[in-house]
């Protein structure tokens, strides 16, 4: 079985009406045994910025660590927050610089930029950038993922009150 | 590779230390935390060969529990079990646990995973020791043997 496969993962990033809607799954596995039904992907950086991360748990927790260090030491200097398209950059040359040793995953970033127009990409292991329109998707379901949101998008749409089942 | 015997003194030396160093104990929070990044540190050098779960009360937050395998996943949990036992023992604690069971309700949990390990692990050990933490600390709360040395 892949790296990539050995927790298991589901992300989702779309954008909608001046707004993103970015989704996971909550399964962490060792392989085909379930450990936990309320496992973390998605990562608040600041107010407007949000982070997925697909792919192996360890590197996952190892990346967002990381990344919230040098976000807060961005915020300290620049004394603002950062700009997604500055983060997903940031997040991009994180990533290659591991490049012959990389973390094994799969971001999904979604934000709202200036004017508040929403952003989202995806990007592979070892950083290269996928900037998307309407939606992005990464993890162990991306084939499923990337057929509901084909038939599923259409653009602007608008937020709405969401019921768990 | 290293093992766990090595890094679980090097953990416990490192918690002392801070201790020694700062006064007040590390959060349970905190030293599943510390050993995570050391797993993950050491990972793609010289891997500890290890599974963790973590167990420890703190006055301020109550009791937790936490999952830490050697690939350095951290994860906080309400049942944990590693090793080929785990699979009898994780689906006896989903369909008997429930949140705020008293000792011997737990007790009486850990002994029907105990049976369970007996019956069907084909390389089952033959002694198991159940420990408790609480706020009176760590102990040995009993064994369950079934050779005498």
């Amino acid at each position: 079985m892949s790296i990539f496969e050995y927790n298991g993962s589901a992300l989702v990033a779309m954008v909608g009406k001046n707004c993103f809607a970015i989704a996971s799954d909550r399964r962490l596995g060792v392989q085909l045994q379930t450990i936990a039904t309320d496992f973390q992907r998605i990562f608040k950086i600041h107010d407007k910025l949000f982070l997925g991360l697909s792919g192996l748990g360890s590197d996952a927790q190892t990346l967002h660590q990381r990344l919230v260090f040098r976000h807060k030491l961005y915020q300290l200097r620049e004394e603002r927050d950062m700009k997604p398209e500055t983060f997903a950059s940031l997040v991009s040359a994180m990533l290659y610089e591991k490049r012959f040793g990389p973390y094994f995953c799969q971001p999904v970033i979604a934000g709202l930029g200036e004017d508040d127009k929403p952003f989202i990409c995806t990007m592979d292991s070892i950083g290269a950038k996928e900037l998307a329109k309407d939606f992005v998707v990464a993890g162990t379901a991306s084939e499923s993922l990337y057929g509901a949101c084909e038939s599923m998008f259409k653009p602007d749409m608008v937020p709405f009150i969401f019921h768990s089942f | 590779m290293l093992l766990g015997a090595q890094f679980t003194e090097y953990v416990q030396k490192n918690v002392s230390l801070y201790h020694y160093r700062n006064g007040i104990p590390l959060t349970t929070k905190a030293a599943a935390n510390f050993m995570r990044g050391e797993l993950a540190t050491a990972l793609r050098k010289n891997p500890y060969m290890v599974n963790i779960v973590l167990a420890g009360y703190d006055k301020e937050t109550g009791p937790s529990l936490y999952f830490i395998d050697y690939i350095a996943t951290m994860h906080k949990v309400d049942k944990a079990a590693f090793g080929y036992g785990s699979y009898f023992a994780l689906s006896m604690m989903d369909r008997h646990y429930h949140p705020d069971m008293t000792v011997d309700e737990a007790i009486k949990l850990a002994d029907q995973c105990i049976e369970e390990i007996r019956s069907r692990l084909v390389v089952a050990p033959q002694n198991f020791i159940i420990k408790i933490v609480d706020q009176d600390g760590a102990r040995e709360h009993s064994w369950r043997r079934t050779t005498k040395d």
